[in-house]
């Protein structure tokens, strides 16, 4: 395959989401200025995930998914963009919860007097990070990537450019995203040492033909597990981000604790599963430990919260130890057969926590613009102001803590059980069982303020004042809602990806195989 | 396929679903109607489920349904019912009906009708479902299923201590759960199924001595805190005298059962060598629970913490009969199910009616005279008290007589000694129990002449008739002729311990 035009027919996706930040950077430098470009925003995501459901269901998708690639055609291909079924899941995921954030924004833009030119743009670039994270196959297309994705959320954070909140958490995810990412290249250089490669299938090979585990290699891997664990707010590297989701205006902090996040994790799959999988015994116990450590801090210090946002911070720090939990089982003995479907674990958690994620952080939007505070207790009365949303958001609660009839949750948590129990990680299993009883703690604290009486309710024309909420904002609650009632009802639909992500990593292509010494083990 | 059992889940949900639709004063004027007629309709058709099984073969799994629900967890729609769960599938539509029948005059503060009746339709669901369900899984969402609207019961409708009352009660209980789902994981992996018949027929082939073991331990601990199992109880008395009438009747009703049917149901038959090495803690911890039950008790102050308290130790007699490992223990136990759903049902009720007469259900306010100032009321509570302590020809003697002879001889290769020591703890337990209960009949029921003085009270009317009136039969049907339970329930235990006829 040479490098030419199928090239970027194959990276499609993210491609179009770069045209389409060039297209509303471009709108928004003409002399009077259009309405925000919301429209076009969205076209450009709902296009490229048109092109993601190509790839994935149409016979033409199978020859336009590798792109930028070295060698013959023929086995020993070495691809920089290689999109795979757990590539293009991630993509579908990404896009959409990109799409909800567009349609929280919507409305907050313009009444936060954020320019609306620059959200987009800043918005679609991150996106387009995302897409190309995901399809990543060499480490440096990871970790341009990665920056790609980062960079973009600072100026995000940061765009309330007269509040002073604004100001510290971009500064906060600022620099915690520059060490980490100097720690992930300091790491990746050490791989690259050990085995001379960048792309993800060489450097298996590489690892594997060494035969014992260069100490060089270790810490490079130990090193690039560090800095994913800053990018996915993993505990002990998490402190910035209840600072930052806090500080951002709400629908960036949901596009942090959840596309972002995501992002991060499919950067840490790849590298974990994909380059390093023969040194899963060296990663295996440490990300155990990181997944234990992070459910457990997220979910004691959030049992303290008494802000809706920083409470919704501190659980999605819980929810990333949970994330977390399927990786750690290539550490067993028989890890290598099950890793795989543990990987779908992971991404089955990732599409269902997206759902009832970014719907908590909806109702949180709609009712900040009454409380900007965002206090638990200005949820208050939410059930007589707001049935429907009220509802709503005891449903995604409901789904968080897994506990019926949030039926998506709980089945998320049982692919999560069945995947530490068949990877003989029980001890994490149980640690997870108890993280989820305290969890329930928090989510009910808030929930049960939502049937409570509110005291300002009764102070004449407090409640008249309630502002109406935008259509686009209903729009991103109903899309949260319907798919979170979906995943309840059909767990399937996310249930359906497990034994194609399955395949793909447990029956790796051999591209390198002529060259290396050593089969795999 | 039979559609009989679905139709039992579907209608309480579509009812549910139907009051949250009913929004306006349209919908809280019509919220009680709406439950009684759906519940009675669900009476009827569990009295259906009933008229169409097969009572020859009670041991068979009947009128079943088996549908694909999520080939991705291997989980089904597994429904059927056998002599084990029938008895508690009348149970559950029963005392539903009767709560439903109480709420028309008796709607707790702050009122809201469509919302407590729609939550009390949602717990009918799970407590279908769970007796239901032939699916590990299944079995398990259900089980989860009432959490939630229960909490939401008693912390909306209950007492003065009902937020914190509420909140202990659903994570105490989601604790044991959790715990539960691990372990009923650890043996779908280990066996590949989630079939809860087939698996009993396996009885724990394909599982090692020591994955059995763990996996009763952890599955046992979930059922062990909803029984609840001494030293697990501390949930208990909180919430069941904060929670509303209903709630409480519910409650001690059918929720507790839950755990019990799960240790007869799952534990027991599916991991037998877990079973036989922890059978002799599970009957330490259900003797202690009878004695301590029964001691708290003589020392209440209140008559609805008193009545919660007595759950645990009639549940301690529950666990020893589960513990004993023997078709007449195992009996008794279901018995004893029964029997303390009716009686406990009753008890709360006509607490619940004490309070509304009373203002309090402090035994020291209530005073005596209770004979004298509202005799029928009077007799019913004695009556209920009586049962209650296991009087021979009523519910309750029953199900504990059966659970101690079960612990006479327990099944082989349990420690015989020690259980004759929880068959003289459980003696020792009956004749405390007869103490508490004829303490609150002389200081309630019983006085002097100027306890008489204090007036009339208005004694039982026709619609407290109506919803306790059923209880009280049916516990006077049940201790005289005890065969119409223990057919069905034998055949169905000797199936489940895999010994013969």
């Amino acid at each position: 395959m040479t490098p030419g035009v199928t090239d970027l027919l194959a990276a499609g996706p993210p491609v179009v989401v770069a045209l389409t930040a060039v297209v509303v950077l471009l709108g928004s430098l003409l002399p009077r200025r259009p309405r925000p470009p919301v429209v076009p925003t969205l076209a450009g995501l709902t296009l490229a995930a048109v092109w993601v459901a190509a790839q994935a269901w149409t016979p033409l998708g199978r020859e336009t998914r590798q792109a930028f690639c070295l060698g013959p055609a023929e086995a020993g291909v070495l691809c920089s963009y290689s999109a795979g079924d757990l590539t293009l899941v991630l993509q579908a995921l990404v896009l959409a919860g990109a799409a909800v954030v567009v349609l929280m924004s919507a409305a907050a833009v313009p009444e936060q007097r954020l320019p609306a030119g620059e959200f987009y743009l800043l918005l679609l670039c991150s996106v387009c990070g995302a897409l190309t994270l995901a399809a990543g196959g060499d480490l440096i297309t990871l970790l341009v990537a990665l920056e790609l994705v980062s960079l973009p959320g600072f100026a995000l954070v940061g765009l309330r450019n007269r509040d002073a909140r604004a100001g510290e958490a971009a500064l906060t995810f600022f620099l915690v995203s520059v060490v980490s990412a100097a720690v992930t290249l300091f790491g990746i250089s050490l791989v690259y040492g050990a085995t001379g490669a960048v792309h993800l299938d060489a450097v298996r090979a590489g690892l594997a033909a060494s035969g014992t585990v260069a100490p060089m290699a270790a810490l490079g891997v130990v090193l690039t597990v560090v800095g994913f664990a800053f990018k996915v707010a993993a505990v002990p590297f998490h402190f910035w981000a209840p600072d930052t989701y806090a500080g951002a205006p709400l629908p960036v902090a949901a596009y942090l604790a959840v596309v972002s996040k995501a992002a991060g994790f499919v950067g840490l799959i790849l590298l974990l599963v994909v380059a390093f999988r023969p040194l899963a015994a060296v990663w295996g116990p440490l990300v155990a430990v990181l997944a234990a450590l992070t459910m457990t801090v997220g979910n004691l210090v959030a049992l303290r919260q008494r802000a809706a946002v920083r409470l919704l911070a501190w659980s999605s720090v819980a929810h990333a130890g949970y994330l977390l939990v399927p990786l750690s089982v290539a550490a067993s003995a028989d890890g290598r057969r099950v890793l795989g479907e543990a990987v779908g674990a992971t991404v089955v958690y990732l599409v269902v926590y997206a759902a009832m994620n970014l719907g908590a952080f909806a109702v949180a939007t709609a009712v900040s613009r009454r409380r900007p505070a965002n206090l638990l207790t200005d949820y208050r009365g939410l059930a007589r102001r707001a049935p429907l949303q009220a509802a709503a958001l005891a449903f995604f609660l409901a789904a968080l803590a897994g506990l019926p009839p949030g039926l998506s949750g709980l089945f998320a948590k049982i692919v999560v059980f069945r995947a530490a129990l068949d990877g003989d990680v029980a001890w994490l299993a149980l640690v997870m069982a108890v993280n989820t009883v305290v969890a329930l703690a928090y989510y009910l604290t808030w929930g049960a303020q939502l049937f409570r009486a509110d005291p300002q309710d009764d102070v004449v024309g407090s409640s008249a004042a309630a502002p109406v909420t935008p259509r686009p904002l209903r729009l991103a609650l109903g899309c949260t809602l319907v798919a979170t009632v979906a995943l309840s009802v059909l767990p399937q639909l996310a249930l359906q990806v497990i034994p194609g992500i399955s395949a793909g990593l447990d029956e790796p292509p051999q591209p390198v195989a002529a060259r290396t010494v050593a089969p795999l083990r | 396929m039979n559609v009989l059992l679905l139709a039992l889940l579907a209608l309480p949900l579509a009812a549910c679903l139907l009051l949250a639709a009913l929004r306006g004063p349209a919908g809280e004027r019509w919220a009680v109607t709406v439950g009684t007629i759906t519940s009675a309709a669900v009476l009827l058709l569990s009295l259906g489920a009933v008229r169409a099984f097969d009572t020859a073969a009670p041991q068979r799994m009947q009128l079943e349904t088996d549908l694909g629900w999520t080939s991705g967890l291997g989980l089904r729609l597994h429904l059927g019912v056998d002599g084990v769960s029938l008895p508690l599938v009348v149970l559950t539509a029963l005392l539903t009906l009767l709560c439903l029948l109480h709420l028309r005059r008796h709607l707790p503060p702050p009122g809201r009708p469509r919302a407590l009746v729609a939550l009390v339709l949602l717990l009918e669901v799970g407590l279908l479902g769970t007796y239901l369900a032939l699916d590990l899984l299944l079995f398990f969402i259900f089980f989860e299923l009432v959490l939630i609207p229960m909490y939401a019961v008693i912390a909306g409708w209950g007492g003065a201590g009902r937020g914190s009352a509420a909140t202990k009660f659903i994570l105490y209980t989601l604790l044991g759960s959790a715990v539960t789902l691990v372990g009923f994981l650890v043996v779908f992996l280990q066996t590949g199924t989630l079939d809860m018949v087939e698996l009993a027929d396996r009885g724990g082939a394909g599982m090692s001595r020591t994955v059995q073991v763990l996996a009763f331990l952890a599955v046992a601990t979930g059922f062990a805190v909803k029984t609840p199992m001494w030293p697990l109880h501390t949930w208990l008395p909180d919430a069941h005298s904060e929670a509303p009438t209903v709630g409480s009747v519910l409650l001690a009703g059918v929720l507790l059962k839950m755990g019990t049917y799960g240790l007869v149901r799952i534990a027991v038959p599916v991991l037998p060598e877990g079973a036989q090495l922890l059978a002799p803690w599970l009957g330490a911890f259900g003797a202690v629970g009878i004695i301590y039950g029964s001691l708290v008790c003589l020392a209440q102050t209140d008559l609805k913490r008193l009545v919660a308290y007595s759950s645990v130790g009639h549940m301690g007699f529950v666990l020893l009969g589960i513990a004993t490992l023997t078709p007449a223990g195992l009996n008794g136990a279901l018995f004893a199910n029964i029997a303390h759903g009716l009686i406990t049902g009753l008890l709360f009720f006509l607490a619940g009616g004490l309070k509304e007469r009373y203002g309090s259900t402090d035994l020291a306010v209530l005073g005596g005279g209770l004979y004298a100032r509202a005799p029928r009321f009077g007799g019913l509570l004695a009556f209920a008290a009586v049962a209650s302590l296991g009087l021979p020809g009523l519910a309750g003697f029953w199900g504990e007589m059966l659970a101690m002879f079960g612990a006479y001889r327990p099944a082989a290769g349990l420690p015989r000694g020690l259980f004759l020591a929880f068959m003289a703890l459980a003696g020792l337990g009956t004749v405390l129990t007869a103490a508490y209960l004829l303490m609150v009949l002389r200081r309630v029921a019983q006085g002097s002449a100027a306890d008489a003085a204090r007036g009339p009270l208005p004694d039982v009317a026709a619609h407290e008739w109506l919803a306790w009136a059923p209880l009280a039969v049916l516990v006077m049907v049940l201790g005289l002729w005890p065969r119409t339970l223990l057919g069905l329930t034998d055949p169905a235990v000797r199936t489940l311990l895999g010994v013969g006829p």
